[in-house]
């Protein structure tokens, strides 16, 4: 049996807000950077996704099947696509079409939702699932969670969703001394096989290509190949995750990194001690082969692996759990508008622009953010925030209202529906009786 | 009478409320018929406009600048030196804004700071040096002027160097205005002493020192030991001339009460987060705001996370021109939790604006306002029980609304100017 190498690329984008005053409060209700989202959104088009998906389209076609690769895109981008770049949901739909590329299923909006409430990490996985049916014409079979946030429970949420594979990163401090190239198991969902990221290998491309103090730079594909080989010498898969930006928008065009990508499938399928597979294909092929506690979060992101990037200090924190708090209002309250809203509020990013490790992690955070600093990021989150929760607040008050309403004019037809009813009876019964019942009914005023 | 006045900021580019105050006595003074030479340290020249027509002085470090006729400002002067002088800060946390401006990385700096003076880098990054600096400059332009004035006032320590120049070289009569002390910018034991140097020597050079408040007279009569018969005090007024209050649609139906200030230790914004605290926890219907920038913006901002009121605390960052009105049209109620002020000229902006005020006790301004209500600025029990107070019961705060609006148009800047013109005279005559 050939070793496995399972790559899988994230592509997301965020909702950025506006600079929304505490002046708006109350007064307006868009919150979005429309024009930074789209300027955004359409050179990342121009520099990775349209090119990237040409590339990928090539080599899948030039393999003849041999190369296969696998997408988790989220709700929020797919939105931004129709809106500012339809050509890019062209193009990812002409992959789809090949089969040799698989189709995650993630949170819609990218958010941190397992972490909070479990209807809505289901809601979410769910509306994420018919978007991804609808727009690809594929069902997805295999979850990742937002920056691969895992731990035991959110694995059971998982599993009891129908998923039978899931990816998260193979954080050292979960592992230990075990290796993160086979398959494992979950520990409170026995038949959940897990894949883990290859921080080193993934992070080669990710971050390191086109560093030129570092000692291995430049990368070929054979030293590439080569380094995986060394990895995977006892071990039977090597799974590749990163950010899909990586390409032409981390690394840039002129890094060479699409010419790495072009070149290096074909090394891989030539030396033939490999081959590629999807996360479903891998998850069939390979048998897990051990259980891997997690009982507190892990993800991809800093150093620390864990969820403190989002979740990490007061601001973050409080931002959450107010956000979240509005939750069960919003449940009884059908308003679509609201919900969207709700949801682009819960895209992650908000909350690690509001993340203070600044220091060790700085240039990844500073990327795309739109704050100076999380100070500024909370500030005008909170505003938001509070506009949100003002109109979420004012629906629930004119939905209770309308209940309420709804329920005296449904009891009062019960009523009359009774009435007549009980009217309509006797009267059909017998006409016979009417005198006796006016004598009681006499005696009784009577006395 | 004429006057060579040293200061060093002037509306529109204020960091405080002292550019407000010089702004208002100089036009006070004019009412008086006294003539102001009013020198400052700038590199914006926008002040005022309209008023004012301003020649900049890039290249040369002194300039003089003539300001057309204009019913108070034809009486005023300026001269712009070209300097990175900045109010409010100590040398050390000076050369650390510099450096922190080169580099473009704080934004809430470049906020407060980076529209009123231009770093060029051209000039000294040490503060100290930009002082003498100024004194030189200072000295310079008394001489030139020499016949143009018969008194010197100088604003606050950093000019009171240009000030005592100016006396030694031309022999005229300086008055020294204390708008604030060390011990107003630090805790006691943390005072700047080089900076505590300089304003004890302008007050002892001083023929006479014009303290802002009772408060601010004590600290420089026990702190300072300057003789009391040569320290007056003569508390500030406000200037609402062509001003009408402004009508802003509310956004919120919560009431909104606010802080208005620089986010510093001195003026206490912790306290006023402590109260707001306690007051949540009792009533839902309100909104605090802490408008204003300052180095402790970012611990306030961590501190009111960590109490779990985000959603109903706002920060809105520094406020300029018509926001701050803005602000106060939105609220409610206004409060200055100040540690130590040593006037305090927001709370009567706010009364001026039908907001009724909560003012610390330790504030200049506590000896002039009767209808405001008063606390210690570490009671955050009474300042919350006035909160309180003020939002639910309507008669209340219609009261002190009424009565401080009535109040604060008696505080005129023309009578604090007569005092001080009295001042001038007394050192002209001696």
């Amino acid at each position: 049996m050939k070793k496995s190498i399972c790559m899988y690329f994230q592509v997301h984008q965020p909702n950025r807000l506006r600079l929304y005053r505490f002046f708006d409060i109350g007064k307006d209700s868009h919150y979005y950077d429309d024009f930074a989202n789209r300027t955004i959104l359409r050179r990342v088009a121009q520099r990775c996704y349209l090119p990237t998906n040409a590339l990928l389209l090539d080599l899948i076609n030039a393999n003849k099947g041999k190369f296969k690769v696998a997408f988790s895109i989220s709700g929020s981008v797919i939105e931004q696509f129709d809106r500012y770049a339809p050509e890019v949901l062209e193009s990812f739909r002409k992959l789809a079409d090949t089969g040799c590329v698989e189709f995650l299923s993630e949170t819609y909006y990218h958010s941190l939702a397992s972490l909070a409430s479990p209807t809505e990490f289901r809601h979410q996985v769910m509306k994420h699932k018919d978007t991804i049916r609808h727009y690809f014409g594929v069902t997805p079979k295999t979850f990742r969670n937002t920056e691969l946030i895992y731990s035991d429970e959110i694995g059971t949420m998982v599993y009891d969703m129908g998923f039978k594979t899931m990816l998260t990163e193979g954080a050292k401090h979960v592992l230990g001394w075990k290796s993160p190239n086979y398959v494992y198991s979950g520990a409170l969902a026995p038949d959940l096989k897990l894949l883990l990221k290859n921080s080193t290998l993934s992070d080669d491309i990710a971050f390191r290509f086109s560093d030129r103090n570092w000692s291995d730079w430049p990368l070929t594909g054979e030293k590439y190949l080569g380094w995986i080989k060394a990895a995977a010498q006892n071990d039977e898969i090597v799974n590749l995750f990163m950010d899909y930006e990586t390409f032409g928008e981390h690394q840039k065009a002129q890094s060479g990194i699409f010419d790495f990508m072009r070149y290096f499938p074909e090394v891989v399928i030539k030396d033939g001690e490999f081959e590629f597979v999807t996360p479903a294909e891998a998850a069939k092929k390979h048998k897990p082969v051990a259980a891997l506690d997690v009982p507190d979060p892990i993800s991809w992101a800093d150093e620390e692996r864990d969820v403190t990037a989002w979740l990490g200090n007061d601001l973050q924190n409080d931002a959450f759990n107010k956000l979240y708090s509005v939750l069960e209002k919003l449940s009884m309250i059908g308003n679509e508008e609201l919900w969207s809203d709700f949801g682009h509020l819960q895209e992650s990013d908000h909350f690690y622009y509001m993340c203070t490790k600044f220091f060790s992690d700085g240039a990844v955070h500073k990327y795309f953010n739109p704050y100076d600093t999380p100070y500024e990021a909370f500030i005008n989150y909170m505003n938001v925030l509070s506009d949100f929760i003002l109109r979420v607040d004012d629906a629930f008050v004119v939905s209770d209202a309308n209940f309420a309403a709804g329920k005296k004019t449904a009891t009062a037809k019960a009523k009359t529906v009774k009435a007549v009813k009980d009217t309509a009876k006797p009267a059909a019964k017998t006409a016979a009786k009417k005198p006796a019942a006016k004598k009681t009914v006499k005696k009784k005023e009577t006395k | 009478m004429k006057v060579l006045m040293f200061g060093w900021e002037f509306p529109p580019h204020i960091a405080g409320g002292l550019g407000t105050a010089c702004y208002g006595m100089t036009k006070g003074l004019a009412a008086n018929g006294v003539e102001v030479l009013f020198v400052m340290p700038s590199a914006s020249g926008d002040e005022d406009q309209s008023a004012v027509r301003i020649i900049n002085a890039s290249d040369v470090p002194v300039d003089t600048v003539t300001a057309s006729v204009d019913e108070f400002l034809g009486k005023v002067r300026f001269v712009h030196i070209g300097s990175n002088m900045v109010p409010y800060v100590d040398p050390q946390d000076f050369s650390k804004m510099v450096e922190e401006e080169r580099k473009r990385q704080i934004k809430s700096f470049r906020v407060q700071y980076g529209q009123k003076y231009k770093f060029s880098g051209k000039y000294g990054t040490n503060l100290m040096e930009e002082v003498a600096r100024y004194a030189m400059v200072g000295a310079t332009i008394a001489l030139q002027h020499e016949n143009e004035f018969d008194v010197i006032h100088a604003h606050d320590w950093l000019t009171y160097l240009a000030g005592i120049a100016a006396k030694q070289l031309t022999g005229k009569p300086l008055v020294v205005h204390v708008h604030a002390t060390s011990f107003d910018r630090s805790s006691d034991d943390k005072i700047d002493t080089r900076v505590y140097d300089l304003e004890r020597k302008g007050m002892e050079a001083a023929d006479k020192v014009i303290a802002v408040s009772d408060l601010t007279r004590n600290i420089v009569i026990n702190k300072y030991g300057i003789s009391p018969d040569k320290v007056v005090t003569v508390h500030n007024a406000v200037d609402f001339s062509g001003r009408d209050n402004l009508v802003v649609e509310r956004g919120v139906k919560d009431k909104v009460v606010t802080f208005l200030g620089r986010i510093t230790f001195q003026k206490g914004p912790e306290y006023f987060i402590e109260a707001a605290a306690k007051v949540l926890k009792r009533c839902n219907h309100v909104r605090f705001v802490m408008a204003g920038s300052g180095d402790m913006l970012n611990r306030c901002i961590s501190h009111v996370a960590r109490l779990g009121i985000s959603d109903r605390f706002h920060f809105t960052g520094f406020l300029r021109g018509t926001d701050v009105q803005k602000m106060f049209a939105l609220s409610d109620v206004y409060v200055m939790p100040s540690v130590s002020e040593p006037f305090g000229i927001s709370p009567l902006e706010a009364m001026r604006s039908n907001v009724p005020s909560i003012i610390s006790k330790q504030s200049g301004v506590a000896e002039v306002l009767k209808y405001a209500i008063k606390v210690d600025f570490w009671d955050i029990d009474a300042m919350a029980d006035a909160i309180y107070g003020l939002l639910n019961y309507n008669a209340l705060s219609e009261m002190a609304a009424k009565c401080g609006y009535d109040e604060v148009n008696t505080l005129k800047w023309n009578n604090a100017a007569y005092k001080v013109k009295k001042v001038y005279e007394s050192v002209i005559n001696k």
